[in-house]
């Protein structure tokens, strides 16, 4: 994939969401901090339970109740100049914003399409809200063009969402994704819910649609493998914290985190020599008695006495770049706080011609 | 149309089988219905041949097994003879049933799909405005299902029609003109409607607020109505998309509860000494007219079943799923 | 609608819409019905009117029949003698709304305890069984369900000869034939989809016998279903018999509410304004099924906790709010998030957004948020 040479689109400072308020809360996301560049494809990792769904709806400000937002900021800049605070965005302004700008791809596409209405309202009514200037005639061969964009013949426009097979209706979630080519594509596990075979073929034909029209990705998958192959550059959440944050190549060829390391491990390559599959002990945190300090401690095979009672922040890591704009790195652990050597399968990687560590 | 036609095949045995309940009742109940019949017939003069008919009717004195009283009866309603009225001058059942039967389907007809219209949209407003002052009517609407039909109807009388004076008090019509479309009839029908019919909507209205509530919290928290969202279309709009989904249900409860309606707004016909089915109903019980009340019940159930087929028909042309031609 | 069938319009529908997945039998906990303010009037009103029921005919401080007077013929009003007044044979009014309740609350248990048998009958069979059982049963069901109830029994009691109308019993075994299709819907819907689960599954392929299976791993899922269609038919039960006996149905001599409203329509009590003699036993019926409507409100949101009214009450946004923050809003609107709290867009420094600070130290807490040094809102930021 090419690297993305665009300027940031959207920067999340800070985010903090909870759901229900008051004592009994439930931290889901704490702390975040993301950028997502034009044309970028960032891969956003973790368990279930992690908050990367959390955090990717909060951003839009989609969180269903009693979802709350907490603290931090999102400001979303569509062009060099121009700069929108989401989190105090009034609601015209956010549904103008949302589809023509930000849109979504949900995971099971049965139950994110309307089932009682046809694929071609469901294509056209976005059209028809943000483009009133366009015509009946004009919004139904956009629609058909959508279609034919991912491969559908437009006489599905009148089927049913029950008609379509599973992949044909995660492509018709994509084409009413990009209806009105927005700049950020939020993908919230696309592909969980297909066989592999069709994983594949819809990966392939993001990718593509993404080469054509230039938007940004932000994909959300607790499957680090996939990210391999499309991501530009991945952040890892655990119990709702950012542990790391790098550029998609750097993270698998020298991952920074204790819990990267784990989920690289978990993992088998189909290449290179066989190793032995680690996965990590223990299970994820309860989200409402999560342990102190650094939330991950428990379950660290690199644990140290500070883990226990300091929780560490995202640090920086020295970005050894190349030239080319530069993913800054950065990982949540002490052991990378530059005050004694990490264990050398947490160490960055030698500088190899070319490549970031 | 499988769908609909394995629907009408359904109705027709429910048919056959309320006139088959309909012909054994009178046989399997303990005592002698002629008897019954002629005890308060006391006073009118009975002929032989009222005798010989009521016996033809009830299936005793005859020398003809069940069998053949079936088939005869089953020939006599296909031929429109629902046997003789005997409380109301020895006319045809029908005769009679056909000088209610308007008004019932006037005043229960519109006031049922009144009451399902209003319940509908307020219950999609108390589900979208979920958590605000609208929630604190739902108890009292509990109050309003849970009182029986006829309470309420002699509560309205009471309150709007003697304290008030608002409305009349009861009857169709003030005058027994003929019916004429003229101003002063029209009107004056719809002056002795409004009370009944705002009784059996009141009371109904109950049922189907909640029941579309319910099921529209359910369906709201569904990925589509979430998309609908995130799509940035106007708020009414992604209430449309969620309603649209949770009428379905809705609609099967209205063939359920069809039942339940019919029942009450002939109750409240009653209180309101309204001429439609429910008060000759009533009369053909106190009478002991045996044939009026047979005669009344089948109408009913056909009625029933006319239009629970009408939901299906709604249902299956709002469900694109029900259509599948497998 | 249909029950059964694949054909069955709304039985998709019906199952998307059954309860959360019921867990197995071991380790469930006790059936704890949450402390909702529905759940515990209803409980309460029912408890009063059962009491009535049992004691009524004790505390009714007259003989309910007893005639007062034999020269007048108009119901009296209140008084201090009767508390509610006469009826048109001067019997007191308020002694024949205490006696009256048993007859109304027997009928209506006895018909909603049998209904509720019949339906777990046939229901749980025509769910578990499937087949050519599944679609007779259904169709049974369908026809009960279809078939107009009232007119029905108006039918059955007018034919009934008057001395079998004062069987408490035997009316409620009547009206129970009338009640139990609905409930036996529901009952199938879940047993089918719980005859579905894992559980069950691997106890059929172990060799459990039928009904062992049905008895320890089905029914006690059904339970909170069971309590919620037997409270709906208790309320039916309440309604029809109150009705039939207005009617007139009912052996006029054996006290209920219904009864009396019927003497009530005799003497025209609304025509004339009578109001001690119909509003007493009518409001008493509705009492019965609010009491009754509410306890079942209060299971349906136990069995589907979305359906709890939403938002936070008063007292507790107040509670919730952290110091510095907004309150939680008291209502929840899709597609709008609420934001408590939140930092205003970071005015962009020269280096551009590529490295942007860290933090310092340690996450003491979430609200602990480092106020960005030159805090200014902005809605446009200068060309660069």
């Amino acid at each position: 994939m090419s690297v993305p040479a665009g300027h940031p689109l959207l920067e999340v400072r800070g985010l903090c969401a909870d759901y229900g308020a008051g004592p009994d809360a439930v931290h889901a996301v704490i702390g975040a901090d993301l950028v997502l560049q034009s044309g970028e494809v960032l891969g956003l990792a973790g368990e279930s339970g992690s908050g990367k769904s959390t955090l990717a709806y909060a951003i839009t400000r989609l969180l269903r109740a009693p979802g709350m937002i907490t603290g931090g900021s999102v400001g979303y800049y569509p062009r060099p100049g121009t700069a929108v605070d989401l989190l105090s965005a009034e609601e015209g302004t956010l549904r103008v914003l949302r589809w023509s700008q930000i849109s979504v791809v949900m995971q099971s596409a049965m139950n994110a399409l309307n089932p009682v209405l046809s694929i071609g309202a469901q294509l056209t009514d976005v059209l028809r809200a943000h483009r009133p200037d366009l015509s009946k005639a004009a919004r139904r061969a956009r629609a058909a063009g959508l279609l034919a964009m991912v491969g559908i013949t437009a006489d599905r426009l009148d089927s049913h969402p029950h008609e379509l097979s599973g992949g044909m209706r995660q492509r018709v979630m994509i084409a009413m994704a990009l209806a009105l080519e927005p700049q950020v594509v939020i993908m919230d596990e696309p592909t969980t819910a297909l066989d592999v075979v069709t994983q594949r073929e819809i990966l392939q034909e993001l990718m593509e649609l993404r080469e054509r029209l230039g938007f940004a990705v932000l994909f959300i998958t607790h499957d680090l493998s996939l990210l391999i192959e499309i991501a530009d550059s991945i952040a890892v959440m655990y119990a709702g914290r950012l542990v790391e944050r790098a550029a998609a190549k750097a993270l698998f060829r020298a991952p920074r985190h204790p819990y990267t390391l784990g989920l690289l491990s978990s993992f088998p390559a189909l290449h290179g020599p066989r190793r032995h599959l680690t996965g990590i002990p223990g299970s994820p945190p309860d989200l409402r008695r999560l342990p102190s300090g650094c939330v991950f401690h428990p379950r660290c095979s690199y644990v140290m006495d500070r883990c226990r009672t300091d929780a560490p922040a995202l640090l920086p890591l020295a970005a050894t770049g190349d030239g080319l704009s530069s993913v800054p790195r950065a990982a949540a652990c002490w052991l990378q706080d530059g005050s004694a050597p990490p264990p050398p399968e947490l160490a960055a990687a030698p500088d190899l011609a070319g490549s970031q560590s | 149309m499988y769908v609909i036609s394995r629907r009408i095949g359904f109705y027709i045995l429910t048919a056959i089988a309320a006139v088959t309940v309909d012909f054994f009742i009178p046989r399997v109940m303990p005592g002698n219905p002629v008897n019954a019949v002629l005890a308060k017939m006391q006073n009118t003069n009975v002929t032989k041949a009222t005798l010989r008919a009521l016996e033809v009717e009830f299936g005793s004195g005859t020398r003809e097994g069940i069998w053949g009283q079936y088939v005869r009866y089953w020939n006599n309603i296909l031929h429109g003879n629902l046997g003789i009225s005997t409380s109301n001058g020895m006319v045809p059942v029908t005769t009679v049933i056909r000088g209610a039967l308007p008004w019932t389907l006037g005043l229960v007809g519109t006031a049922t799909v009144l009451s399902f219209i209003l319940g509908t949209l307020l219950g999609v407003l108390v589900a979208w405005r979920r958590g605000s002052w609208l929630d604190t009517l739902l108890p009292a609407t509990t109050f309003f299902q849970a009182a029986p039909y006829f309470f309420l109807a002699f509560l309205a009388i009471d309150l709007f029609a003697i304290k008030l004076g608002w409305f009349p008090a009861g009857s169709a019509r003030s005058t027994l003109d003929f019916p004429a479309l003229s101003w002063t009839y029209i009107s004056d029908v719809l002056d002795h409607a409004i009370l009944p019919a705002l009784t059996i909507v009141v009371a109904s209205a109950a049922g189907w607020i909640v029941g579309m509530r319910n099921v529209m919290i359910t369906t709201m928290d569904e990925d589509y109505v979430l998309i609908a969202q995130a799509k940035g279309l106007p708020k009414r709009r992604v209430i449309w998309y969620a309603a649209r989904n949770a009428i379905l249900p809705s609609i099967s409860g209205f063939s359920l509860a069809i039942g339940f309606v019919v029942s009450g707004a002939l109750l409240t016909e009653i209180v309101f000494s309204y001429p439609g089915l429910g008060f000759i109903l009533l009369s053909a019980v106190q009478e002991a007219d045996y044939a009026l009340l047979q005669g009344i019940f089948l109408v009913i159930t056909m009625a029933v079943l006319i239009a629970n087929l009408a939901a299906d028909f709604v249902y299956v042309f709002l469900d694109p799923r029900t259509r599948q031609e497998a | 609608m249909a029950v059964g069938s694949s054909t069955d319009l709304g039985a998709t529908q019906a199952a998307d819409l059954t309860p959360p997945p019921p867990r197995p039998l071991a380790g469930r906990g006790r059936l704890r019905l949450p402390r909702s303010p529905k759940v515990l009037i209803g409980l309460g009103g029912l408890a009063v009117f059962l009491v009535v029921a049992v004691i009524g005919p004790w505390l009714a401080p007259y003989n309910p029949t007893r005639a007062f007077s034999t020269t007048a013929s108009f119901p009296q009003p209140p008084s201090a003698a009767h508390l509610l007044g006469t009826t048109q044979q001067q019997q007191d009014v308020f002694s024949q709304l205490l006696a009256g309740g048993r007859s109304t609350v027997l009928v209506a248990f006895v018909a909603g305890l049998l209904a509720t048998v019949l339906s777990v009958l046939i229901g749980v069979t025509a769910g578990y069984a499937a087949g050519l059982a599944d679609d007779l049963l259904s169709m049974l069901a369908n026809f009960f369900l279809v078939m107009p109830a009232l007119p029905l029994l108006i039918v059955i009691f007018g034919f009934l000869p008057p001395s079998q109308g004062g069987d408490d019993v035997l009316i409620g075994a009547i009206i129970a034939i009338t009640g139990w299709a609905f409930g036996a819907r529901v009952l199938r819907a879940q047993t089918l989809s719980l005859r579905n689960r894992d559980y069950v599954e691997s106890a059929r392929i172990t060799g459990e016998r039928g009904w062992r299976i049905i008895g320890f791993e089905i029914l006690p899922n059904l339970i909170p279903i069971l309590a919620s269609s037997f409270l709906f038919t208790v309320l039916y039960g309440v309604g029809t018999y109150t009705a039939l006996a207005f009617l007139g149905l009912v052996n006029p001599n054996h006290l209920s509410w219904g009864g009396m409203l019927f003497y009530a329509q005799v003497a025209g009590a609304e025509q004339s304004g009578y109001w001690w003699l119909f509003i007493p036993p009518g409001l008493a019926v509705a009492l019965l099924g609010t009491s009754l409507a509410l306890l079942n409100f209060g299971i349906d949101e136990f069995i589907n906790p979305r359906l709890r009214a939403g938002g936070l009450s008063r007292r507790r946004a107040r509670r919730a709010q952290v110091p510095g923050t907004a309150r939680p809003p008291r209502r929840f609107e899709l597609g709008m998030t609420p934001v408590i709290r939140s930092t205003p867009l970071t005015a962009v420094n020269g280096a551009g957004l590529q490295d942007f600070p860290e933090r310092p130290g340690t996450h003491a807490s979430p609200s602990a948020d480092g106020r960005p040094d030159a805090a200014r809102r902005w809605r446009g930021r200068r060309p660069r």
